[in-house]
Parts: C-alpha cells; structure tokens; sequence
C-alpha cells in the first residue's frame, strides 16, 4: 500500500512538471526556441501571483485571473522585441539570450524580494484532502493533475482545431512558405510565447502554493520541465504530461527508498530513457 | 486595360552575378504573361523579387496601382500575389484541407464558413477534393503540384505567379493542368508563367517575355518571339551573326 501511495503521489506531482514542461513543449514545437529563461519565469509568476494576494487581498487561485493576462502579455513583448531578433537558422543566439534573461529575472528577482523563502497562502486547499481505497489524496495535488490534464487537453484541441493553432503548425512547418500566405511569423510567434506564459503562470501559481520558493529555484524547475518533454517525446503534449508523470513517480519511489534520493532518482529515469529511446517514448509521427 | 504590375528598372545581385538587370515590364489587367529563358536566367529570382521574399538593390515596383516596393511578403501576399513553387512546399504536417485554409484565412482574409466554402470550391476545381483530409506530406507530385495551385487560388490573387507548375509531369496529367489554368485565366486573374514546357505555355498564355543573364532580352506576341532570333540563340545556340 505504501508503494501504491507513492506511485499514486508521483503521479499527481507529475501533473505539476507537465505545468512546467507544456510552455517550453509548445515554444520548442512552434519556434524551435530552447527557453533557458523557461524556469524563472515560472519563479517570476509565482512572485507575481505572491504580490497579488497580498496586495489585492485574494486567494492565489482567484490571483490568476490577474497573473495569466499579465504574464501573457509579458510573452507577446518580450518575444517581439527580443526573442524574434535571435531566432535564425543557428540555434545559438536564442540559447545564450535566454540564459542571460534567466541571470537578469533572477538578480531582479533577488532584489525585488530578497532570498528569503516565500510561500502563497492558500488557506484549507493547502491541507484537505480526501479518501479514496485507504489512500489519503491531498486536494492540491488532485486539482494541480486535473488542471495539467485540461491544459493539455485544450493546448492539443487548440492546436489541432482553431485557425490559431493551423497557423502555429503552418509557421513551425516552413517560415517562409507561411510568411508568403500571410502569416506575420513575428507576430504568430509572440501569440505562442504569450501562450506558454500563460501557462507558466499556471505553473508558478500552483508551485507557490505547494512549495516555498526563492529566486534561485528557477533552474531545477527548468530541468524537471525539460526532463519531462524529453521523456514524452519533442512536439508531444500528451507525451510531456506522460514524461512529467515518469519523472513525479521516479522521485516518489526514490525518497519511499531513501528521502536523499528523490531528485536524482528522477534525473537517473530521465538518464535511463534517454539512453534506451533518444527520440522519446512518444515522438510527433510526421509526415 | 490598366497595368496590374508594373516593374520600373528592378535590379537585385548577389556579388557579381546580377539576376535582375534593369527589368521593366508592365502587365495588363486579365493578362496572361509566359516567361522563357535559360536555366540560371534569373526566372525565380524575379518571382521572389515580386513576391518579397528578395528585396531589390533598386527600381520600383507597383502593383494594382501601388507601390509596393517596401512591403513585406506578409503583406504583398494580403493585396493579392500569390505564387507556387517549382519544387512544391506544402506544409507537409498540415492535410490538404488545412494547406488551404492557411491561405484562405491569412491571405485572403476570409474566416469560417466563407473559407471553407472557398476552399472546397478551389479543391473541387484543382481535382483534390477527394484528399482533402490527406496529410500533405504524403501526395504524389501531381497531387502536390496541385496543391501548389490550391494555395495559390484559395488566397484569392489578383495576380498568380506560376514557376514551373508543368514540369515533371504526364502529358495527361499535363493537359488537365493546362485546362485548369485557361479555367482560372477565364475567371479574370493575371498570371505571370515561367515554364520550360513551351507547348503548354504556349497554350493558355496572350504575350511571352524572354531573360536571360536577369535581362529582358525580347518580348511580344508568343509567336513571334519563339521564332525570334534571341530565342533561337538561346535555345540553340546559333551565332547570330555566324
């Protein structure tokens, strides 16, 4: 029963990671960006979501409503007037740009609201939980793995049947060719990256609920996050929630082993994987 | 008639090697413009220069009575240029359907049901209706050519620039292409047509242009040019003056 609870456990934590892992999936998947930027903009929303509650005296769920809009919106500008001047045929430039982003967010970060630990409070959600067959399930993981499920449900919906989400297939396709149409790519690509934020700030809302975070924290959630879009597969939603799910059971069943364990366990999975299937468990099949 | 392109002097080189000299020509409203020359002759170069995707070093070019020399492709694509390739570039992870609708919608500016009405109208008339639902990355080359065709029909052009569209191909499948084209043409839509298969060309189009080294070198009824002394050196080889 113990090892059903931590497989159990695992899995809702691997809803969080596929929260994490589905903005940097959709930007790879349109731009080909690699976001290093990726984790401490999820810090960044958390921080966001934390200056909400507390000025605006609401709860961190209800601070959404705030945090979505303005972290889209820091997506769009950010993208057309940074991100779009660094994307080419070299992968390079886009990599060294968002690292240096990464070192800028954190330091703001750092002195906007110094190192120390911070936590959302999120009153009763925090400790309910319920029970289903002997298993004691928090309420905040439950909602975090529904809410990872419906954002992935309606990233793939979107994708595959909206005008938007032709259009974002059409410019990850051939640029060029989409440019010819009539697709302004600079514009399509600052939907995208105001897309994935919104969804970082998804991510940064629940992680601050359900953890203490400092600024530093970015990195680590960037490695969950692309750990788990490896593991699905690059350019597979369903296979980043898949991937996330992995990398949460592989550390819950690493610390029911040994509490020192659980983060390398789940580096040691994602090692594993990536040695026996390169490619991803579950890979786009292109035409 | 009025001109519905014009180029004043268009001139674009890469280093030493110039793919548009100096070009001037103007094409009519509902004309129908073939486009000769040798490989290398700066044919493409001259479609991207309309389309965009090439800035010119210099030279104007106006289109439906403006210029649009500045514009992007984005942009130039909306007032109504459309083109296909001589290698076809479908968005391979898109069906049919879809490659259609990405003109339909972004070019030519219509949405829902307008769209697709469109577009099922243009497939009909392309002959792809039944692969509507087929990943384009998956048609044979016919099919893809096409589907070149469709893209460039469900953006509703003005003026279509065809690059090639024959080569490749059956002569029936060669023959039903050319009919669908003098269909189009009949609708009212200029064309600008490179083509190495003269006959086909020959068929469908009013007036035919000759570059070589980026250069106009003759233009005027096809006829005439075919049997033009220009042409016969370029094609053949022969010293005019030999």
């Amino acid at each position: 029963m113990e090892w059903l609870n931590a497989v159990v456990q695992g899995t809702l934590l691997g809803g969080l990671y596929a929260l994490f892992a589905a903005g940097l999936s959709l930007i790879f998947g349109v731009m080909r960006l690699v976001n290093i930027a990726h984790g401490d903009l999820i810090v960044m929303a958390a921080y966001l979501g934390l200056t909400a509650t507390v000025v605006l005296g609401i709860h961190p769920l209800v601070a959404l409503i705030v945090v979505i809009p303005a972290m889209a919106g820091i997506g769009y500008v950010l993208q057309r007037g940074i991100l779009n001047r660094t994307l080419g045929d070299d992968l390079l430039p886009p990599l060294l740009v968002t690292f240096g982003l990464s070192v800028i967010i954190q330091n703001a970060l750092l002195e906007g609201y110094t190192a120390d630990p911070q936590k959302m409070n999120a009153g009763a959600l925090e400790t309910a939980s319920l029970s289903v067959g002997g298993l004691s399930l928090g309420i905040l993981p439950v909602l975090t793995f529904a809410v990872a499920v419906a954002v992935i449900a309606g990233l793939q919906w979107m994708f595959y049947h909206t005008a938007l989400g032709r259009a974002f297939r059409a410019v990850s396709d051939n640029q060029d060719i989409a440019q010819l149409m009539g697709l302004n790519k600079r514009h399509i690509f600052g939907l995208a990256m105001a897309l994935a934020l919104a969804v970082t700030a998804i991510a940064g809302i629940f992680l601050g609920i359900r953890t203490s975070f400092d600024p530093s924290i970015g990195g680590g959630r960037l490695i969950f996050g692309f750990e788990a879009v490896i593991i699905g597969g690059l350019g597979n939603l369903w296979g980043t929630l898949a991937g996330g799910v992995i990398l949460g059971v592989a550390q819950t069943v690493g610390a029911k082993i040994d509490p020192g364990w659980q983060v390398l366990s789940g580096h040691i999975a994602f090692l594993l994987i990536l040695a026996v299937r390169p490619q991803g468990l579950f890979p786009r099949v292109s035409g | 008639m009025s001109a519905i392109l014009k180029l004043d002097g268009v001139s674009k080189s890469f280093g030493a090697v110039t793919v548009a000299d100096s070009l001037s020509y103007e094409l009519q409203q509902g004309e129908a413009l073939g486009v000769i020359g040798p490989n290398g002759a700066g044919k493409t170069s001259m479609f991207n220069l309309i389309t965009g995707t090439l800035p010119s070093d210099s030279g104007r070019l106006v289109f439906a009575g403006q210029d649009v020399t500045r514009q992007s492709a984005a942009t130039r694509s909306r007032s109504g240029i459309a083109r296909s390739f001589q290698v076809p570039q479908p968005f391979s992870g898109l069906t049919v359907f879809e490659n259609a609708m990405i003109a339909a919608t972004q070019s030519a500016g219509l949405t829902g049901r307008e769209a697709e009405r469109l577009c099922l109208q243009i497939l009909e008339q392309t002959e792809l209706l039944s692969k509507a639902n087929t990943l384009a990355g998956k048609l044979t080359l016919l099919d893809r050519k096409r589907l070149e065709l469709t893209r460039a029909l469900c953006a509703k052009p003005k003026l279509l620039l065809l690059d090639e569209i024959a080569g490749g191909l059956t002569e029936a499948e060669c023959t039903s292409l050319v009919q669908t084209i003098k269909d189009i043409h009949a609708s009212g839509v200029s064309i600008i047509w490179i083509e190495h298969v003269v006959h086909a060309l020959l068929a469908v189009v009013d007036r035919l242009i000759v570059i070589d080294f980026g250069k106009l070198v003759a233009q005027g009824d096809p006829k005439t040019v075919m049997d033009s002394k220009e042409v016969q050196e370029i094609y053949l080889g022969i010293e005019a003056d030999a």
